[in-house]
């Protein structure tokens, strides 16, 4: 009983400890705590930004915004920089979770292009919060030796030629954005006439399915399992890398554009240096040096104005002119939509 | 008596994991999202989809556990002839699979079941057409029966090593045939361990749902997948609360009906693991 006794003590007073010292470092000036997705920035970057500024950075990374909203609502960690996908930040934003970012005293803001600065105005509007970091598209990807044909529109995903060899994503809103787009509506439509009907195709569609997949969609392809997928492009990138017959495609009936950006949270406590944190992401050497390291599309004018003429006309990288005008950011739906969304949703899946 | 405080940290354990969040699925599914008394997540079982969905749930768990029956009753019969001693190797061989994390075996058989699988390169290599397995019901029911086989071998063997030999010597001397002994001794006697195997896997697989995902490549929608869903895509706790808890009715009852036939078996009271 003795022996338990000292254990539990022992533990418990580690435990104080620990949070002392995690709370003490919480204080210190200078140092920012930066959350972030996993592998997602060079990190000799964020050594240089110490250098430079003297300002200690703890880095950490989490996997889906969800994961991220829980952490930071847990209020555990105050954290000063946040990077994350455009419908969390809406939501974020809607719930005051975000401080406004003085684009005043940073001196790299200009370095945005205005052409994707107003996509982010969709969901952070006057671009009053987030900086965006990173951007990528929604399209097909294929296999070259199975596709012949030319990957133009949506509807190739219900031809009956590639009956079983066909994935879709796994998520709702970029399982609906397809027949949305195909048919020629916004994705952000909350009619229910035009949902249902989407429903419908994609009822139609569901024996042509092989499976509904999310992160596996990359390797299936890559083992050629299946001829065509619907993927980020950012998957995309990475799976051309590992095979040489799968290419990727924008239906010219336009897509879902995303953007992960940069803002500060409420929570932060040092906001004078987390801004000059986003600042120095958007200075054109750093940029350059994440986008040479992500390969995802850079909306910094600066970066894209230096590459070569390969690059800027690779469509998994930048869509071209005339797509990206077909191009939209998913907004918030509301809840009532939201709950439309899901019941249908769950109705395909049990048809 | 004297030693009771040595249960305290599983009743600290079973307060903060079991009988809280119990506390809190029952709490959520009788309520609504203001926190009024509500039955509507408990009568959404009505739902043709979530109804539709519990159907195939059952469909699936009654088959893999009937194919599991079948493989592991004859097995554990072969074993417990030859190797009477549990810890004897080959028996081991068929425990082995346990002592692995069940999500890495399905992802193993992934790799077996694809399109561009090693089952296909072995029948190709073989001369038959390839097989289209991934991503249907069948490869949904081969990933539970390999998942789940162990929890069926296991106890029938421990209920037929039990069985003690003088009895199987004394009907045989009063003229049974080898059909009869097993009718009539053999088969009553290993009961027990027949429900305790059909209990260890019907009712995991009921609530099944990342085998489904994996396999099933989220094409076939079981009363597992809706839960989950409720929680992390719609956010609706309270109706997959409630959803559960109707899940939960359903695994108490049919233990209890299990429960009953077993102890009115004689020789209930085999230690089965």
């Amino acid at each position: 009983m003795k022996r338990t006794g000292m254990i539990l003590l022992a533990v418990f007073a580690a435990v104080c400890i620990c949070s002392c010292t995690s709370s003490e470092k919480q204080n210190n000036e200078k140092s920012l705590i930066v959350f972030n997705y996993g592998d997602y920035i060079d990190r000799d970057v964020l050594e240089q930004f110490e250098e430079e500024t003297g300002i200690k950075v703890e880095y950490e990374e989490y996997i889906t915004p969800e994961d991220m909203y829980t952490k930071y609502k847990s209020g555990v960690i105050s954290y000063d920089v946040i990077c994350t996908s455009d419908y969390m930040i809406e939501k974020m934003i809607k719930e005051g979770e975000v401080k406004a970012l003085d684009w005043d005293k940073m001196k790299y803001g200009d370095n945005l292009d205005p052409v994707y600065m107003d996509f982010c105005g969709h969901f952070d509007p006057g671009n009053r919060h987030a900086s965006p970091y990173m951007f990528g598209t929604v399209g097909i990807l294929y296999n070259t030796d199975e596709v012949e044909e030319e990957v133009k529109s949506w509807g190739i995903l219900w031809d009956q030629k590639y009956k079983k060899d066909i994935i879709m994503e796994n998520s709702m809103r970029d399982a609906f954005l397809v027949p949305l787009k195909w048919e020629g509506h916004s994705l952000n439509t909350k009619d229910h006439k035009i949902l249902k009907k989407a429903q419908q195709l994609l009822i139609n569609q569901k024996p042509l399915v092989a499976a509904y997949l999310v992160d596996e969609s990359r390797d299936t392809m890559i083992a050629g399992d299946a001829s065509l997928a619907v993927v980020y492009s950012g998957d995309a990138t990475e799976a051309m890398e590992a095979s040489d017959n799968l290419d990727y495609a924008v239906p010219e009936e336009g897509t879902n554009i995303w953007f992960d950006c940069w803002f500060i949270p409420e929570s932060s406590k040092h906001a004078d240096e987390a801004r000059q944190f986003i600042d120095f992401m958007n200075r054109e050497d750093i940029a350059s040096r994440n986008f040479n390291y992500i390969w995802y599309g850079t909306p910094n004018k600066a970066v894209y104005d230096s590459l070569d003429e390969e690059t800027r006309q690779d469509p998994t990288i930048f869509p071209n002119e005339e797509v990206l005008k077909r191009c939209e950011v998913y907004t918030y739906l509301g809840e009532e939509t939201e709950r439309y969304y899901s019941r249908l949703w769950k109705e395909l899946k049990a048809y | 008596m004297k030693r009771s405080y040595l249960s305290g940290p599983y009743l600290v354990w079973a307060a903060a994991f079991i009988l809280l969040p119990l506390a809190m699925v029952i709490y959520y599914g009788c309520t609504d999202e203001s926190g009024h008394f509500t039955l509507a997540n408990i009568a959404a079982m009505k739902d043709w989809v979530h109804y539709r969905a519990f159907t195939s749930s059952l469909i699936l768990a009654f088959l893999a556990t009937l194919i599991c029956l079948l493989i592991a009753y004859p097995l554990a019969w072969f074993l417990s002839q030859h190797f009477r001693n549990s810890s004897s190797f080959v028996v081991m061989l068929f425990i082995l699979p346990m002592w692995i994390n069940f999500l890495l075996r399905v992802l193993a058989l992934q790799v077996i079941l694809s399109k561009s699988g090693m089952l296909n390169a072995l029948l190709r290599f073989l001369g038959f057409p390839a097989l289209r397995l991934m991503y249907t019901k069948a490869a949904i029911l081969i990933g539970m029966v390999y998942d789940y086989i162990p929890f069926m071998i296991l106890p029938i063997y421990n209920a037929l090593t039990k069985i003690d030999e003088s009895v199987v010597e004394a009907a045989m001397d009063l003229g049974a045939d080898k059909k009869t002994v097993f009718r009539r001794i053999i088969f009553p006697l290993s009961l027990p361990g027949v429900i305790s195997g059909i209990i260890m896997v019907f009712i995991p697989n009921i609530s099944e749902f990342a085998v489904a995902d994996i396999l099933g490549g989220s094409k076939i929608l079981l009363f597992g997948n809706v839960i989950e869903q409720e929680f992390n895509v719609s956010s609706n706790w309270n109706l997959g609360s409630g959803l559960s808890v109707v899940l939960m009715l359903f695994v108490f009852a049919s233990m209890a009906i299990m429960n009953r036939k077993d102890s009115k078996e004689e020789g209930g009271g085999v230690p089965l693991w």
